[in-house]
């Protein structure tokens, strides 16, 4: 990955008007730029995330909202030929500064994916696993953390009878949220959540929206959803993004009632494309 | 927001919205002739047009029916947002008005039928003007409707207080001529309940104009309205004899 010379900041085109959490920002996002290769994927995206509420950031397949999602954790570094410019401040550091620590960053910052990726292993291991990694090896921490995160997770009485089980024999909507314990139990301020129920059923679905909505306030959440009602029922504030560009931020019940720009309007009345 | 609005990805969407549109216009334009042939009604004192104008109602009624049926499938179905929600809740607002206001008009000929065997009382002809006042009111909030125009719908809306006034003075009249000679009460009375209907009929358009407002706009329309009805308080004395 490589950083690009510090470009000017455009004059950010984004309408704006977020719900302000009363815990002030968790991430602050200004001018970031990204290029894979010499595609630009982002422009000049400049937003803050609230501490506390629930973002959603929503748009058509392929308006960079999961590379956005993917540039708060540094998910993308892996990815050949990524240049960005601009930054994203967490904490009061900027996360692509070179001395960062991106492991450290990635365990404040839990993240959910779209389809469940449980590891081969027990229950109760998957939901350890964070801890272990970090060298816990007291089996009654252990055990209090896995079932506090799995009751978090509304998980806890569904497998608490099947923790040595592996965790590949539960059903989908299961899974996620072994998935959600598995990234809570490491305790993260922020959780990212990529389309985290679009390979669920809507019983499921409903669960995880319930839990996200009991999860807010104890962490800031991010999800990017290809789902707007849903974007609509558990967030506070919503961006929307197109062709890379964040075009509208807001308050999530202003941007699905009265949007302020012609596009986002469009977009979540279904007259896109 | 100011470009060409732009049809849905799914043609049928657009098509159900412009239903819906349709029946509020066809619904109105019914409501608007009612009220015209109610009033013709009273002040040519012709019972058969009247008997036609009752008879006719259901029309109205029918059509809302169509409206909530509607309405209640694009709700379920297609999950609106934004401005398309605005409309399909107007549209169940506006229905629901319409049908009161061809209601009114029904109760306006009807009492017409029993005035036309009465003697004529003088303010038999102040009444149909300040009909008309309210029909031309129907008229104009419709097209406003039609072209999503707040601005109209806002001037219709400040128009209502002019047939408050009417409405004021009909009154004072009407009491007058029942303390003249008490023989012309009844068709006083009758006057009176007609009057009263079509100043219903003017607030019902207000509302109306509010619900354009709030459809275009998105906010609501917070202004409080002039009024200038008093009737609620008027008291007249008796002439000392």
């Amino acid at each position: 990955m490589a950083v690009a010379e510090k470009i000017a900041p455009g004059a950010s085109a984004t309408v704006y008007h977020v719900k302000k959490g009363d815990q002030g920002a968790v991430l602050d996002v200004a001018g970031f730029n990204l290029w894979y290769g010499a595609s630009q994927a982002l422009f000049d995206v400049s937003m803050t995330i609230e501490r506390g509420l629930v973002t959603a950031l929503i748009g058509p397949s392929g308006c960079g909202k999961s590379t956005l999602i993917r540039s708060f954790n540094r998910m993308n570094d892996l990815i050949e030929n990524l240049t960005i410019a601009g930054s994203i401040v967490f904490e009061g550091a900027d996360i692509y500064q070179s001395r960062a620590d991106v492991i450290a960053l990635r365990k404040r910052m839990g993240m959910v994916f779209q389809k469940p990726n449980p590891f081969p292993m027990s229950v109760f291991d998957n939901v350890g696993y964070p801890l272990r990694v970090d060298g816990v090896r007291d089996r009654r921490r252990l055990e209090e953390t896995v079932e506090q995160a799995l009751r978090r997770a509304a998980l806890w009485d569904e497998v608490k009878d099947r923790l040595q089980d592996n965790a590949l024999g539960l059903s989908g909507g299961q899974q996620q949220r072994l998935c959600i314990a598995r990234a809570i139990a490491g305790d993260p301020e922020v959780l990212l959540m990529d389309e985290p129920c679009s390979a669920l059923d809507p019983i499921a679905t409903a669960k995880i929206e319930e839990l996200i909505d009991e999860l807010r306030g104890h962490y800031s959440i991010v999800i990017v959803t290809h789902n707007m009602q849903q974007a609509a029922r558990v967030s506070q504030n919503t961006g929307f993004m197109y062709l890379g560009r964040l075009i509208e931020y807001g308050e999530t019940r202003a941007m699905f009632t009265v949007p302020k720009v012609r596009q986002t309007h469009d977009y979540v009345t279904g007259r896109f494309g | 927001m100011t470009s060409a609005p732009k049809g849905h990805t799914v043609r049928s969407y657009d098509e159900e919205l412009n239903q819906l549109n349709n029946y509020i216009s066809e619904m109105g334009g019914l409501a608007e002739a009612q009220l015209a042939a109610a009033l013709d009604a009273l002040g040519k004192r012709n019972s058969e047009l009247a008997a036609q104008v009752i008879v006719q109602d259901e029309s109205i009624d029918r059509i809302e029916a169509k409206v909530d049926e509607a309405a209640v499938e694009l709700l379920a179905l297609r999950q609106p947002m934004a401005d398309d929600l605005r409309q399909v809740l107007a549209s169940l607002k506006i229905a629901q008005i319409l049908e009161r206001v061809g209601d009114y008009a029904a109760n306006v000929a009807k009492r017409a039928t029993v005035l036309n065997q009465l003697p004529q009382v003088e303010p038999a002809r102040s009444v149909p003007r300040m009909g008309r006042l309210v029909e031309q009111m129907i008229h104009e909030v419709l097209d406003a409707y039609v072209r999503r125009d707040a601005d109209a719908a806002l001037a219709v809306w400040h128009r209502d207080e002019g047939v408050d006034s009417l409405y004021d003075s009909v009154f004072r009249e009407l009491l007058t001529y029942m303390m003249e000679d008490p023989r012309n009460i009844t068709a006083c009375t009758h006057l009176l309940f007609i009057a009263k209907n079509i100043e219903r009929i003017g607030d019902y358009t207000t509302n109306v104009a509010e619900i354009i407002y709030f459809l275009v706009k998105g906010v609501p329309l917070t202004e409080a309205r002039p009024k200038a009805d008093t009737t609620s308080f008027t008291v007249v004395n008796p002439p000392a004899s």
